[in-house]
């Protein structure tokens, strides 16, 4: 049976590193890959009613918008490569998103790229990373 | 446009120019018998054993009480499956990013828990005596079925603009309703009938009477020293409002709605102290609630006079059977109508249940203890006093979460009477603009104006959408019961799963 290796992406630099490691490794020893792009959401944050009115319409152009500047670019270098890839786009909590993520398509690795934020930064706001590393069942890498 | 702006910078300066004082009071005696008027037609009141039943009640206790039993106590058998859905155990996690039952609720009880809460209770039990307390409670409880029914109905026969956006509320579903039912010519009367209600009356609730209740605060913790000075601060509160809805500055009104639910415990939590601060009076004030319910003691009418008032106080509060929430609820995107009605059905729970029984808690003890605690203030500076007699720096810290409630029932207000005002004249940007500017004009003028006619106003154009409404949701019921004993049946067999929590 293949390996499959869920890679977080969002656009950064980081991502971008960590989709190439990523794609080497995968090519390397045959795994399938799962590009998985969090939108950062709560379903428990407060809203105007004309917000919550044109929720939907804000929805598609999210996951649109990942779609066309992020994932396709990215899925191309990786066919050209010769490499299996499928990806994701999903709304919530981004480290607790990536574990269901990793769940559901059978993941064996995930791997993500780091903000390279200072060291106060991680420490206020937390980092995706850092929260992936603590929750996550299976063996992450996270590329810096 | 541009006519309007002219007019209303005219009309400041030559406001301006009348001296101070006198403005207020000009608008006061100038808006007096409008008001007069508007009350009289719409509450026209029966007598009835000694009191005067205001026919608009009636109408609505009757809607509550038949939702009730009609959909057999759906108040009390939906409201752990509501709790339930807000908490998201059965939100699809492929559906992540559309707005969640608890967004919708929230932003509803956001629209709901304002000034009425605060100040509407102290107005319920100053006329109605302790007894309108009972009431009160009986009403939001009640309510919870209404609300039921008119929120999922909501959903039900929202329309799905193009862009991708989403209109709903009792114009669409009367409408849409009706026509179903083969009676389009009526359908479409009632639609026009509720829209132009709401538009109108989002000026009064949603509007005058929230910023005349926040201006009397704020000149209570300023020891009067906004007297007189009505129109400026009224001017000021329509600028913010002003810079959110036409400025479209999104960020005041995040902020806002960020902090209300925040306020709202706060406030709870506050009260409840006092409350327990007040321990020795809670036993006879608790009794007060329900001898006054019974014996009506000193009420004008008696018990059905304590009745009345406490309906409606508590309408005028939760808004079940005006059919605003539901315009805020239909923004949920889900397969079964009947999960936002249930969750809807918390909202009454939630401002008259809990909240509006905790402020006539304060005040009842408070007047257990000293019945001159108040002095002759009424509306939200008899609660204010109410908090002052235990906690002296209280006013303060009310008067910013009063200025706050008002400010997000208004922004919500705005857009309920704005989707009145499209549904009848278009989505046309210079149309909108138009009723904005108006909605504007009256925060402003909502400071000047005593209370009582603006209760007088508010009250009565409130009623007044309540007829089509609970008019529509008598003939709708049937349709509503049909997809709640759906819903169960599959809920009970296992075909709709919860995702957590199972």
């Amino acid at each position: 049976m293949t390996n499959t290796y869920l890679v977080a992406v969002d656009g950064s630099d980081g991502s971008r590193r960590a989709a190439k490691f990523a794609t080497e490794r995968a090519l390397a020893s045959n795994a399938k890959l799962v590009f998985a792009y969090v939108i950062e959401w709560s379903p428990y944050s407060f809203h105007t009613p004309d917000e919550l009115a044109e929720r939907h319409k804000r929805r598609e152009e999210e996951i649109e918008r990942a779609q066309s500047t992020v994932l396709e670019p990215m899925i191309k270098s990786v066919k050209d490569q010769g490499g299996d890839v499928e990806v994701v786009v999903r709304h919530g909590h981004p480290a607790q998103t990536l574990v269901e993520l990793a769940e559901n398509h059978s993941a064996t690795q995930i791997f993500i790229g780091r903000k390279g934020e200072s060291r106060v930064a991680s420490l206020l706001f937390g980092s995706v990373a850092g929260a992936l590393v603590q929750t996550s069942p299976i063996p992450v890498t996270v590329v810096p | 446009m541009k006519r309007i702006v002219a007019s209303i910078f005219a009309l400041l300066l030559t406001t301006a120019a009348a001296g101070a004082a006198g403005i207020d009071e000009t608008i006061n005696t100038a808006t007096a018998p409008i008001a007069e008027l508007i009350g009289k037609i719409v509450f026209f009141k029966i007598p009835l054993f000694g009191a005067q039943l205001p026919l608009v009640v009636l109408w609505l206790v009757a809607g509550a009480v038949f939702f009730t039993i009609y959909m057999r106590f759906i108040n009390i058998r939906g409201f752990k499956h509501a709790i339930e859905l807000v908490r998201g155990d059965y939100a699809n996690p492929n559906d992540a990013g559309e707005v969640s039952h608890f967004q919708a609720l929230a932003t509803a009880v956001s629209g709901t828990v304002g000034i009425g809460n605060i100040g509407g209770v102290a107005v319920a039990v100053t006329v109605g005596g302790p007894g309108a307390t009972f009431w009160l409670i009986m009403a939001g409880f009640l309510g919870m079925s209404t609300k039921f029914v008119e929120c999922t109905l909501g959903v039900k026969y929202r329309n799905e603009n193009p862009d991708g956006s989403v209109s709903g509320g009792p114009m669409y579903y009367l409408r849409k309703g009706f026509s179903e039912r083969g009676m389009d010519g009526f359908g479409k009367f009632m639609g026009i009938f509720y829209a132009i209600g709401i538009f109108i009356g989002a000026l009064g609730i949603g509007n005058m009477f929230q910023s005349n209740q926040a201006y009397v605060q704020l000149n209570h913790v300023a020891g009067g020293g906004l007297d007189g000075l009505g129109w400026l601060v009224g001017l000021i509160m329509a600028a913010v409002v002003f810079s959110v809805i036409i400025g479209g500055i999104k960020s005041i009104a995040r902020v806002t709605e960020k902090i209300v639910p925040f306020m709202a415990i706060f406030y709870c939590v506050f009260a409840l102290i006092v409350i327990f601060m007040n321990a020795p009076a809670i036993p006879e004030a608790i009794g007060n609630i329900f001898s006054g319910a019974l014996t009506g003691e000193g009420v004008a009418g008696g018990a059905l006079g304590a009745l009345i008032i406490g309906f409606q106080r508590a309408v005028f509060s939760n808004e079940a059977g005006i059919g605003s929430a539901s315009i805020a609820h239909s923004a949920v995107r889900t397969n079964e109508p009947v999960t936002e009605g249930m969750v809807s059905l918390l909202e009454p729970f939630i401002d008259t249940i809990v909240i509006c029984t905790i402020t006539a808690l304060v005040i009842g003890t408070s007047a257990v203890a000293d019945p001159n605690f108040a002095g002759d203030a009424r509306g939200i500076a008899m609660t204010s006093a109410a908090f002052e007699h235990q906690i002296s720096w209280f006013p303060i810290p009310l008067a910013i979460a009063g200025v706050l409630f008002a400010f997000s029932t208004m922004i919500s207000w705005s857009y309920y009477g704005l989707k009145g005002w499209t549904y009848m004249f278009g989505e046309s940007t210079r149309g909108q603009t138009i009723y904005k500017l108006i909605f504007c004009a009256f925060v402003a003028l909502g400071c000047v104006v005593q209370l009582g006619p603006i209760l007088d106003i508010s009250d009565a154009l409130v009623f007044l959408i309540c007829v089509p409404n609970i008019l529509g949701l008598y003939f709708l019921a049937p349709i509503v019961k049909r997809e709640l004993e759906s819903y169960l049946a599959r809920i009970a067999s296992g075909e709709i799963k919860k995702y957590k929590n199972a």
